[in-house]
């Protein structure tokens, strides 16, 4: 056998070997972003679709016949209100806000909400209302007689805009959205000062002493510390230990009747803060290393100080990227959970955080608590919760780029 | 020599002029406080520490260290405190997710590292930076509302519990996939073109190349990249909060429910819970350990990649 042949041997088996392994290395990136579309899909496909809603009180029966709900004005609204609300509610939703102040549109609500209580007897998620139309008709006309098959998307303008309530018809997002932008708030209070200059103190002043590297050894540790270990953290300090200054009763803060025990979104956001530190404080090294030592030396050469150094050219030249990466972590922060139970959201809310000594609730909570539940609807609104969470951490991401990429045009270096 | 005209400079303005340093007390100040942010984490660690130690110290007042490392029951309220079957059930999860993520995630980092066009690596690698950072309530979601069922459609109803650990751990590996596979690229990347050249000129195929010269040269960060990948599913709560089921239980079984050490502590601290009970306390003993496991192989992580990095510079 000459030497070319024996070379050639077992190439074909090779090559074939090589070209499965190369099918299995593509369908494994395959497979990992087919998991991220089912992911989208799923809670896309909860978010829409189908439901046989049935009235509790027969809408045609509150109005003349040839008239429907949705067409009557304010008088005739509040006619029915006084003839089929009960007292006791009467009296309550009349405390919440006089009926004369309300409009149609408000008075229409609670006629619907109130008088017709109408139920979802059924949901379907949005590919069977889109490729099973036909058999769901024949379903809910045979089981549902009097229902109605009407086409909801879960996140509408009222979730949007609603309070929490108990019931998943008319309940909304607002307190937990609410709760999310204080907290967040907090957050970024506390964590982008402190975390940008713990970054300046290790990359521009720390030397290379035992104290410096034990620093920053322990902060690598710290962003590997599970969030919920955060959470007890939080609990311990700033719900129990500081519940004085958390709680707001230091400054004379009034919860408004209700005890926050320390449990306030002051506490959630630090907690927070203390759980994105190590992040924020990691990508700012990187992007205050990143930045040219000729400019520091420059600087320096024509007679400014260290500090005036770091304020003036190394800060501004490095701001852009220090911002992408702190707004990185605080999309992190907005997405975290487990902590913020631990620390102690609440349950259920009946009024809006005000401020930060509220009791609190957040997106994420409140999605934990709506898929907790077993009941079809809760997991459709727990998909529309979830629609409304990635919508705002895609809105933050996006605005940090559009201020990142003007904060470059303005840049003089860098 | 005539002396230096002093009268153009007078004497308040010296300092001005002078090339000497000046005390500058602001820049002291500023300096302080720098110093007071960056030891912030040193405080941080020393509040976990002290905070953990001290309720859980007072938890191991009532209940001796080895009843609770050994014991096969935990029911606080019959005042059991084993904490095996919690940590039976974390390891579970995280094995299965493991299983998930290592293969999957290595075939990932191997297709974009060595096969994949630039094209391709340049959008790919955004996707799953998104799938990353997805909330891991969603990721719960998903596990509860679509991988049990359809679990539960593969077993059979009745083989397969509502809640398991199974589900749990399958959706947690599609949690830390993408850590996994960016952790292992960066490996893969760094090991130089020389190495790969040399095999092709021996003859080796891309396969032969990748496999028996590359991933081996990358070990160590692939190492790294899958202890990491165990510490974020040793330290992963949402997901077994909700899929994986409430109550401990000592099982082997993965179509059972079991409750998790971060489920555990979810789940008790969310309801009403009173401090200084032996409850409260021992949810921080349970997060001592939890804290110790992923300190240990955090630490691990890093000094196999540190070693690693002298290798290759």
């Amino acid at each position: 056998m000459s030497g070319r042949e024996d070379f050639a041997v077992n190439l074909a088996s090779r090559h074939a070997r090589g070209d499965r392994w190369r099918l299995m290395f593509m369908l494994s990136t395959l497979l990992a972003i087919v998991f991220l579309g089912a992911l989208i899909l799923t809670i896309v496909d909860d978010a829409f679709g189908y439901v046989v809603m049935v009235d509790e009180v027969d809408q045609r029966s509150l109005v003349p016949d040839d008239e429907r709900l949705e067409s009557l004005d304010a008088e005739a609204l509040r006619a029915v209100i006084d003839e089929r609300l009960s007292p006791r509610r009467y009296r309550a939703i009349e405390r919440e806000r006089p009926f004369d102040e309300r409009t149609a549109a408000d008075l229409y609500d609670i006629v619907l909400y109130e008088i017709v209580k109408p139920r979802v007897a059924e949901t379907y998620t949005l590919f069977e209302s889109l490729f099973a139309r036909r058999s769901i008709v024949e379903e809910t006309t045979l089981a549902h007689p009097d229902g109605e098959l009407v086409f909801r998307s879960w996140v509408n303008m009222r979730f949007l805009s609603t309070s929490q309530t108990a019931r998943p018809l008319t309940t909304g997002v607002l307190t937990a959205v609410k709760g999310s932008i204080l907290t967040i708030s907090i957050t970024i209070l506390f964590s982008f000062p402190v975390g940008i200059a713990a970054a300046i103190w290790l990359e521009e002043y720390a030397g290379d002493n035992r104290l410096n590297r034990f620093i920053q050894v322990n902060i690598y540790n710290l962003a590997g510390v599970p969030s919920i270990i955060y959470g007890m953290l939080g609990l311990a300090i700033f719900v129990r230990g500081l519940e004085r200054f958390t709680s707001g009763s230091a400054f004379g803060a009034s919860t408004s009747g209700e005890v926050a025990n320390g449990r306030t979104i002051l506490s959630a956001g630090l907690t927070l803060a203390i759980l994105i530190l190590p992040v924020i404080i990691i990508n700012a090294q990187e992007a205050i290393r990143a930045i040219p030592g000729s400019l520091r030396q420059s600087s320096l050469a024509v007679g400014a100080t260290k500090w005036q150094t770091i304020w003036h050219q190394v800060l501004p030249a490095s701001f852009d990227r220090i911002l992408t990466g702190a707004v990185l972590a605080v999309s992190r922060a907005i997405g975290e959970t487990a902590p913020l139970v631990v620390v102690g959201a609440s349950t259920f809310l009946t009024q809006d955080p005000t401020g930060v000594f509220s009791k609190f609730t957040t997106l994420p909570i409140q999605i934990y608590q709506w898929t907790s539940r077993p009941q079809a609807e809760f997991r459709h609104i727990s998909a529309a919760a979830i629609v409304v969470l990635l919508a705002l951490m895609l809105s933050l991401n996006a605005f940090a780029i559009f201020t990142r990429n003007r904060l470059r045009r303005q840049k003089r270096f860098g | 020599m005539k002396p230096v005209q002093t009268a153009r400079y007078p004497e308040e303005a010296r300092g001005a002029l002078s090339f000497g340093k000046r005390f500058r007390p602001h820049e002291a100040v500023i300096l302080a406080l720098l110093f007071f942010c960056a030891a912030v984490s040193i405080l941080t660690t020393l509040g976990i520490i002290v905070v953990l130690g001290a309720e859980s110290s007072a938890l191991f007042k009532e209940v001796s260290l080895w009843e609770f490392v050994s014991g096969t029951s935990w029911q606080p309220t019959i005042g059991e405190f084993g904490i095996l079957p919690l940590v039976n059930a974390t390891l579970m999860t995280s094995l299965a997710a493991m299983l998930v993520a290592l293969p999957l995630g290595l075939g990932v980092a191997i297709y974009l590292a060595e096969y994949a066009s630039e094209r391709v690596r340049e959008t790919l690698k955004p996707i799953l930076e998104v799938l990353a950072g997805v909330p891991t309530v969603v990721h719960g979601y998903f596990a509860l509302t679509v991988v049990t069922p359809a679990l539960r459609g593969l077993f059979g109803q009745e083989s397969i519990e509502v809640y398991n650990t199974l589900s749990a751990g399958l959706v947690m590996g599609i949690l830390i996939l993408p850590l996994i596979s960016s952790m292992c690229e960066d490996a893969l990347s760094a090991v130089p073109r020389s190495l790969r050249e040399a095999a092709y000129a021996m003859g080796a195929t891309k396969l032969e190349t990748s496999v028996t010269i590359i991933v081996p040269a990358a070990f160590s960060g692939i190492a790294a990249a899958f202890i990491l990948g165990l510490s974020r599913a040793v330290g992963e709560t949402m997901i077994v909060a909700l899929a994986a089921g409430a109550g401990p239980n000592l099982t082997l079984n993965p179509l059972k429910a079991a409750e998790t050490m971060t489920g555990h502590i979810v789940r008790i601290s969310g309801g009403d819970i009173s401090y200084d009970s032996m409850d409260y306390r021992s949810l921080f003993a349970i997060a001592l350990v939890l804290f110790l496991a992923t300190l240990a192989l955090n630490m691990v992580s890093r000094s196999i990649v540190k070693k690693y990095r002298e290798v290759y510079e």
